[in-house]
């Protein structure tokens, strides 16, 4: 029975060839009937539907060097079915936790997130707050990003900074997602025509380099945070497109699908329960990688003044304004700079750990 | 070979009538307004305009025109490279493009230099040292090299090199001194790009039966890298090098305006920020064709070295 098991240095390499009732018997809990397999973003389940669709277990693809331990059998049921989900994130997380390049990555990231929705966690001066005996102090215990030339605190303007950017960068990953599933599910399930259609178009907004097309869509649309989320969110889709269609292209020949349908089910419950969630992985990646690029998009956006109007400061404007202060009060450019890369850098670095794992 | 030389342009050409299309469709149509858009870029207060005038003004523009013919009309004047008057700046957009081109041109030219050298240079010592520790430093260093943001490193160079050291000019644009640190900045994140690719394929490629065979014949490490392993394993970065190049050119806009270069990236981020859309879409033009006639001929050069390629989009 032909299957593919996403399963780095798995040692279950016999399963391959082992006897389908077997690789049952060794598969996690079973479920009843052909229920979809839990997908967790990190660990890819793969399910193996048996011959006729009766029963589909499902093989984690946690990269444990040592099998994860087996569950108790025979709980199938909602119970069991939580407690095989938890199980499965455990499995996944501690590989990961075993980096520390990439918790420390993580925690950043973490904390880059919650201080920007809830700045004042993290810093009791106000962003606006002006003080003139203070102005272009450097880096100190007191200012930990020293102050501007009104003597506002650097840090607290980079966190409130954040709250913006994170609105931005949510707001043009979600388009990208949202835009590039529709066009890659309805171009890699319909085919034909369709297909050729979309994707000669995604060619053409390939071509056009990235930034270029978000500046076009700046000038029609304006300055302000929404249009940068849209033009960032647009020039991103494309990639998501080609993504999610080469994924459901690769499901949809699965013969868990064909088992589905053979089964009864209907193409939407087909799409819904079994090509979308299977195709999610590798799509799920790409989405935390242009996580890192859509930062790095909107700051260099907004540092060419297309950003929100003063006295609100995304980080690329931050930069901008401290340009003029760079030969006397040189932190005032340096250290925002230094964070967007440290961002950017840390989100590069989770979506290569994640993809390091899948394979 | 004639054939596949045929489709390959016409190929660029049609990509690059996509691009007119694809853009002039945003900037004059998605815009609720694009009539206000222009108008207001180009000085005229349109609340305070009356009828009348607000006629005249379109008629001068041209924008009085239904939508189809504005496009045909424009596209055709593009074909004969006239692009129209700049709605900020009352010349004509050729005679701004031509202006700056040549600096922008220069610095690209001189961004790829760097991006050859740093990105081969990198990849070829991270597979050739053999030393443990400085193998795993050069093959991470690129991951540092992408995250970094352009406007960052280029303020950082100017700090270090222009201010403390007093060694560089920090901005303008006279003469090869002022190129350097623009260049450098260019040139960091394509390269690191390069060298990642690189590292992987070379790495690749010392697995290849081949490299065995070289080695049973008793030839060095050294010759081994540069006439078996390099020469192979270059064939996948010089597509990508064809994808840099025209993000170099577009990434310019970025430099051009840390460093305060006189150039079309400098026009661009003026451009936009006055929406000057004229000048837009002929920049984008340009950028379209630069990126489309580098491809041509990385492909071209691609189907001279590895022949089969050419003759696989015959069979194709």
């Amino acid at each position: 029975m032909p299957d593919k098991i996403l399963s780095p240095k798995s040692d279950r390499g016999p399963d391959l060839v082992a006897a389908p009732e077997q690789r049952a018997a060794e598969a996690r809990a079973a479920a009843p009937a052909a229920g979809a397999p839990p997908i967790t973003p990190v660990a890819v389940a793969t399910d193996l539907a048996a011959a006729g669709g009766a029963a589909a277990s499902t093989v984690t693809a946690a990269p444990a060097p040592e099998p994860a331990p087996a569950p108790a059998v025979g709980d199938a049921g909602v119970d069991g079915e939580n407690r095989r989900r938890r199980d499965d994130l455990f499995a996944a997380a501690g590989p990961l936790l075993r980096r520390p390049g990439f918790v420390l990555a993580a925690l950043f990231v973490a904390f880059v997130i919650v201080s920007g929705l809830l700045p004042s966690l993290f810093t009791s001066y106000k962003p606006s707050a002006t003080s003139p005996t203070d102005k272009l102090k450097g880096p100190s215990l007191d200012h930990l990003f020293g102050t501007d030339e009104l003597g506002r605190d650097l840090f607290s303007r980079v966190l409130h900074g954040s709250t913006l950017t994170i609105k931005a960068t949510g707001g043009a990953v979600l388009i990208a997602i949202v835009a590039g599933l529709a066009i890659g599910v309805v171009a890699g399930f319909f085919g034909g025509w369709v297909d050729s259609v979309l994707m000669r178009i995604i060619d053409i907004l390939l071509a056009i380099p990235m930034l270029l097309m978000a500046l076009v869509i700046v000038t029609a649309l304006g300055f302000g945070l929404l249009p940068i989320a849209i033009a960032v969110g647009v020039t991103i889709t494309p990639t998501f497109a080609r993504t999610t269609r080469a994924e459901v292209l690769r499901v949809k020949e699965q013969p868990y699908v064909e088992a589905a349908r053979t089964g009864g089910a209907s193409w939407g419950r087909v799409l819904a329960r079994h090509i979308l969630p299977n195709s999610w992985g590798p799509v799920s990646v790409l989405a935390v990688l242009d996580f890192g690029t859509a930062v790095l998009t909107i700051s260099s956006l907004s540092f060419l003044g297309f950003g929100t109007p003063p006295p609100a400061a995304e980080w690329g404007t931050l930069i901008s304004n401290g340009r003029n202060f760079l030969i006397t009060s040189p932190w005032l450019s340096l250290l925002p700079g230094l964070f967007v890369g440290l961002v950017v850098f840390s989100l590069n670095h989770i979506a290569r750990t994640l993809e390091e794992m899948q394979r | 070979m004639p054939r596949y030389l045929a489709g390959r342009v016409a190929q660029a050409l049609l990509v690059l009538w996509a691009a007119y299309t694809v853009t002039f469709i945003i900037l004059n149509v998605l815009p609720s307004d694009p009539i206000t858009l222009q108008l207001s870029a180009g000085g005229a207060d349109v609340s305070q305009l009356t009828p009348a005038q607000l006629h005249d003004l379109k008629a001068h523009y041209g924008l009085d025109d239904p939508i189809v013919v504005q496009y045909f009309h424009h596209l055709w004047r593009a074909l004969h490279f006239d692009f129209g008057m700049s709605l900020t700046q009352n010349v004509s957009v050729g005679s701004l493009i031509t202006d700056k081109l040549p600096s922008t041109i220069a610095l690209t030219a001189v961004a790829i230099g760097v991006v050859l050298v740093l990105g081969l240079g990198i990849a070829f010592l991270a597979t050739y040292v053999q030393w443990r520790p400085a193998r795993v430093l050069l093959a991470r260093l690129p991951a540092v090299g992408v995250s970094l943001p352009q406007f960052f490193v280029g303020l950082l160079l100017i700090q270090v090199f222009s201010f403390s050291l007093t060694w560089l000019p920090a901005t303008g644009t006279h003469g090869w001194r002022s190129l350097v640190l623009p260049a450098i900045t260019l040139g960091l994140p394509p390269s690191a790009m390069l060298a990642q690719l690189l590292t992987r394929s070379l790495n690749d490629t010392w697995r290849e039966p081949y490299i065995t065979t070289a080695r049973a014949k008793g030839l060095s490490r050294w010759t081994i890298q540069v006439r078996h392993a390099l020469r192979n394993a270059s064939l996948p970065a010089l597509t990508l090098l064809g994808v840099l190049v025209g993000y170099t050119v577009v990434n310019a806009v970025v430099v051009e305006t840390v460093f305060s270069r006189n150039g079309i990236g400098q026009l661009a981020q003026q451009a936009v920020l006055g929406q000057d859309v004229p000048v837009v879409q002929a920049i984008v033009l340009i950028a379209a064709a630069l990126f489309v006639v580098v491809n041509l001929l990385v492909d071209l050069l691609y189907s001279l070295l590895d022949p089969r390629v050419a003759r696989a989009g015959r069979a194709a």
